[in-house]
C-alpha cells in the first residue's frame, strides 16, 4: 500500500511539472507578453518601449531559465535600473530581492501578481479560503441530498419513485451552472425577491440571504450525477444474495436497507464524490463570476483576463493539485473501504 | 410612439405557428419511425419507452430547428431595430408588422430569432467536435488497450495530463485572440484532423487488403475527400472554396476536441482491455489476422454499445462546454447568436429585464436534456440484449 501511494505521488509530481511547463509556455507566448506589457505601461506606449519594458523586467530571458527561476531551481536575478545602473527590485510592490536568490515555488514564493500589485500568496490564499467556505456548504447540501435521492430510487428498482427520481436527476445533470444560476436568480431574486442575486457582500459575512443562490446553483449540477451513481450501486446491492437472506430471516424492509444494503452501496458514490471535485472547480469559476463572489474562481478569471503570469501559474498549480490529490484520495479510500480489495 | 403588444395567448400560438416546418418534419420522421420500428434495430427500440420517445423528439426538434432556421425566424439574428430596444415579449415591430415573440434584447435584436439561429451553431460544432474526439480517442485507445506496455503507459500519461487540467483553465489558455497569431491552433488542427483519414485508411486497408478492386476505390475516396476537407479546414486553401471555417471557430473546435478526446480514449482503452480476452479475439489471433484487423473489425464493433451511449452524453457535454465558452466570451464573436453568449449578455442585466435570459437557457437545457434522455434509453435497450 505504501509503495503504491509513493508511486502515485511520484506520478503526481511529474504531472504537475509537465502541466506547469505547458501553462508557462502558453502564458509566455508572444501576443500574451505584449498584452501584459500594454496593460503595465502608460497609454499609447510605442512598440519599442513595450519591448524595453519586457526586457527590463526580465521577460525576455531564456524560457527555461525563467521557468527554473519560477520553480526555484535557479536563482532569481534582480533587474538593472536603467537610470542608475544599480540592481533594483523587479516589482517594488512585492519586495522582490535585490540580490540573486533562490526564491521560487519550491521555496514557497509564488511570485508577484501584476494585476493586483501584491504577492500572489497574499491574493491567492484568502481567495482559496473563501472558495473553501463555498465548497463546504455545497458539499454539505449536495452529498446528503444526492445520496438520499439515489438510495430512495435504487431501493425498489422500476417503481414509480425510481422513475420520477431518475428523470429528475437526468434533468439536473442537463442543467449547467450558468443555466441554473440564471433560472434561480430569475425565480428567487427577481420574481419572489427572497434571495440576493449577488454574493458580493458574502466576503464580509455569509448569510442565508446572500449565500443560498451560489450554493444551490453549484450543488444542483452535481446532485443528479451522484444520485445516479448511488442508484446504480444501490440497485446492484439490492439483488445480492445476502439481502434476500436478510429478508427471508424476517427482517423488515427498512432495516434491511439501513443495516445491510447501505454500507455496501455507499462505497461507489464515495469515489464519484471525490472525482466530482474537478467538475466543481469549473462550476466554482462560473458561479463566482456570476454572483460576484471574490474567491478562487474569480481570481482565476481576473488573472487569465489580464495575463497575470505568476497569479495564473499559482492558480493552475492549485487547481491541478486539487484534481490530482482527490484522485489519489479516491483510489486509496476505495481500497480502504472495500474489504475485498483491502485483503488483496 | 407607443409600441403595440399582442397578448400571451397570441405569443404562444404565434411561436407554435412559426415552427411549422419543424412540426411537419417531426410528424413525418416520427410517424415513419413508429410504423417501421420493428425493422430499425436499436433506433426502433427507442420507441418502446416514454423516455426514449421524449429524447428522440427533443433532439429531432432542435435538429430541424437548425435546418429550417431561416424559415422559422422572422428577423435576422444580427439586425437591430432601435425602437425595439428592451421591449417585452409580444411587441409588434412597426415597419414590418411582425412580432418580437420573446421581446428585444439590449441591442434591440429579436430574442426569438437569435435563439433559433443559435441552435445552428451548437448543432454544427457539438456533433462535429464529438465526432473528431471519437476518432482521436478510438485510434489511440485501441492500440493502448490491445498492446498495453509502453504505448499504454505513455498514452495514458498524456491523457491523464489533459484530464488533470480544469476545463476552464484550458480554455482560457487555448482560446484567446492572441493565440491565433501563433501556429499552435493550426498545428493542433493539423494533428487532430489527420486522425479520421488515418482511421478510415487503416479500416479499409485491413479489411480489403486482398481485394484490390474494392480497396483502391475506398482508399481513393477516403484520401481525396479527407485531403480536400483537411486542406480546407487546416490551411483554409480549399481550391473549390466550399469548405471554410473561421479562424476563431477553428480555435474553439480544436480546443473542444482536445478537451474531450482523452475521455473517449479512456473508455475505448478500458473496453478494449475487456474485450481482448474474449474467445473470438483469440480465434482471430489463431487465424493469423493482423493486430489492426482485430482491433478495428473484431473489437471495435463489439464495443459499439457503450460508445454510442457515450457519444450521446458527450454531445450534450460539448454543448455545455460551448455554452461555457460563450458565457466567458471566449472565442465566439461578441454578436454571435449562440446560446452561451446570449446567456452571458442577458445575465448581466437580470436586475432590469429577465425576458432575454430565459429563451437561450431553456433551449440549451432542453437540448442537453434530450440527449441525456436518449443516452439513458439507449443504455437500457442495449443492456436488454
Amino acid at each position: 500500500m505504501l509503495s503504491f501511494i509513493l508511486r502515485r505521488l511520484g506520478t503526481m509530481a511529474l504531472t504537475m511539472l509537465c502541466l506547469t511547463l505547458i501553462v508557462f509556455f502558453l502564458i509566455n507566448l508572444g501576443p500574451n507578453l505584449k498584452k501584459l506589457a500594454i496593460s503595465q505601461t502608460e497609454m499609447h506606449t510605442s512598440a519599442e518601449d513595450l519591448e524595453n519594458w519586457l526586457v527590463e523586467h526580465g521577460y525576455r530571458q531564456n524560457f527555461f531559465v525563467r521557468y527554473g527561476q519560477w520553480l526555484g531551481v535557479l536563482p532569481k536575478q534582480p533587474i538593472t535600473d536603467p537610470a542608475t545602473g544599480k540592481p533594483a527590485q523587479r516589482f517594488s510592490f512585492c519586495n522582490d530581492p535585490v540580490e540573486p536568490k533562490f526564491s521560487g515555488v519550491l521555496q514557497g514564493d509564488f511570485g508577484c501578481s501584476t494585476k493586483f500589485k501584491t504577492t500572489v500568496a497574499s491574493k491567492l490564499f484568502p481567495a482559496l479560503g473563501a472558495t473553501g467556505l463555498l465548497m463546504f456548504w455545497v458539499l454539505a447540501v449536495m452529498v446528503p441530498i444526492s445520496l438520499l435521492i439515489g438510495i430512495l430510487a435504487g431501493m425498489r428498482e422500476g417503481s414509480r419513485t425510481d422513475r420520477t427520481l431518475s428523470v429528475a436527476s437526468i434533468a439536473s445533470t442537463a442543467t449547467p451552472e450558468y443555466v441554473s444560476g440564471v433560472i434561480f436568480t430569475v425565480i428567487f431574486a427577481s420574481w419572489l425577491g427572497w434571495l440576493n442575486g449577488s454574493a458580493a457582500s458574502a466576503s464580509q459575512g455569509i448569510t442565508f440571504y446572500n449565500f443560498t443562490l451560489p450554493v444551490m446553483t453549484l450543488a444542483i449540477y452535481g446532485i443528479g450525477y451522484i444520485a445516479r451513481m448511488t442508484r446504480a450501486s444501490m440497485v446492484e446491492v439490492m439483488t445480492q444474495q445476502y439481502i434476500r437472506t436478510a429478508r427471508l430471516k424476517g427482517l423488515s424492509f427498512g432495516s434491511v436497507v439501513v443495516k445491510h444494503a447501505l454500507r455496501n452501496a455507499l462505497i461507489a458514490p464515495f469515489t464519484v464524490i471525490m472525482l466530482q471535485f474537478p467538475w466543481l472547480l469549473t462550476g466554482v469559476v462560473i458561479v463566482e463570476v456570476m454572483f460576484r463572489y471574490q474567491g478562487f474562481g474569480y481570481t482565476l478569471v481576473e488573472a487569465a483576463g489580464n495575463n497575470d503570469i505568476d497569479l495564473l501559474l499559482g492558480c493552475s498549480l492549485v487547481s491541478v493539485f486539487i484534481v490530482l490529490i482527490t484522485q489519489l484520495i479516491s483510489d486509496v479510500g476505495y481500497a480502504f473501504l472495500n474489504p475485498r480489495i483491502r485483503v488483496q | 410612439m407607443q409600441t403595440e403588444y399582442i397578448n400571451a395567448f397570441g405569443i404562444i400560438i404565434g411561436v407554435l405557428w412559426r415552427f411549422w416546418p419543424v412540426w411537419i418534419a417531426l410528424i413525418l420522421v416520427m410517424g415513419a419511425s413508429f410504423t417501421y420500428k420493428k425493422r430499425l434495430g436499436l433506433y426502433g427500440q427507442l420507441f418502446d419507452s416514454g423516455v426514449g420517445i421524449a429524447g428522440v423528439f427533443i433532439c429531432l426538434f432542435w435538429l430541424f430547428t437548425a435546418i429550417f432556421a431561416s424559415t422559422i425566424s422572422p428577423f435576422d439574428p444580427l439586425a437591430q431595430v432601435s425602437v425595439m430596444k428592451d421591449t417585452l415579449p409580444g411587441a409588434i415591430e412597426p415597419a414590418s408588422k411582425l412580432v418580437y415573440y420573446f421581446g428585444g434584447d439590449k441591442l434591440a435584436r429579436d430574442v426569438f430569432s437569435r435563439m433559433v439561429y443559435g441552435s445552428q451553431i451548437v448543432l454544427i460544432i457539438a456533433p462535429a467536435a464529438t465526432g473528431f474526439a471519437l476518432m482521436v480517442g478510438i485510434t489511440l485507445g485501441l492500440p493502448a488497450g490491445y498492446y498495453g506496455g509502453k504505448i499504454d503507459t505513455i498514452l495514458s500519461f498524456l491523457a491523464n495530463l489533459v484530464l488533470a487540467f480544469p476545463v476552464i483553465l484550458l480554455f482560457y489558455l487555448l482560446v484567446t485572440p492572441g493565440i491565433m497569431d501563433t501556429p499552435i491552433p493550426y498545428a493542433m488542427a493539423g494533428l487532430f484532423f489527420l486522425f479520421p483519414i488515418i482511421f478510415f485508411s487503416v479500416l479499409f486497408w485491413t479489411r480489403f487488403k486482398n481485394r484490390p478492386d474494392r480497396l483502391y476505390i475506398l482508399l481513393g475516396i477516403t484520401l481525396i475527400l479527407g485531403g480536400w476537407i483537411y486542406v480546407g479546414l487546416v490551411f483554409d486553401k480549399d481550391p473549390l472554396h466550399i469548405v471554410h471555417i473561421d479562424p476563431n471557430q477553428l480555435n474553439i473546435f480544436v480546443a473542444v476536441v482536445f478537451a474531450s478526446s482523452p475521455g473517449v480514449f479512456r473508455i475505448v482503452r478500458g473496453l478494449t482491455m475487456d474485450i481482448k480476452t474474449r474467445d473470438y479475439v483469440a480465434a482471430a489471433q489463431t487465424r493469423g489476422e493482423s493486430p489492426w484487423y482485430i482491433m478495428l473489425w473484431e473489437i471495435l464493433p463489439n464495443a459499439r454499445g457503450p460508445l454510442i451511449v457515450d457519444a450521446c452524453l458527450r454531445i450534450g457535454y460539448t454543448t455545455i462546454l460551448l455554452g461555457t465558452l460563450g458565457y466567458f466570451g471566449l472565442g465566439l464573436a461578441p454578436e454571435s447568436p449562440d446560446w452561451g453568449t446570449a446567456i452571458k449578455d442577458a445575465s448581466r442585466l437580470l436586475r432590469s429585464f429577465i425576458h432575454p435570459a430565459l429563451p437561450p437557457t431553456i433551449a440549451l437545457m432542453s437540448f442537453v436534456l434530450g440527449l441525456n434522455l436518449l443516452a439513458d434509453s439507449l443504455r437500457e435497450q442495449s443492456m436488454k440484449d
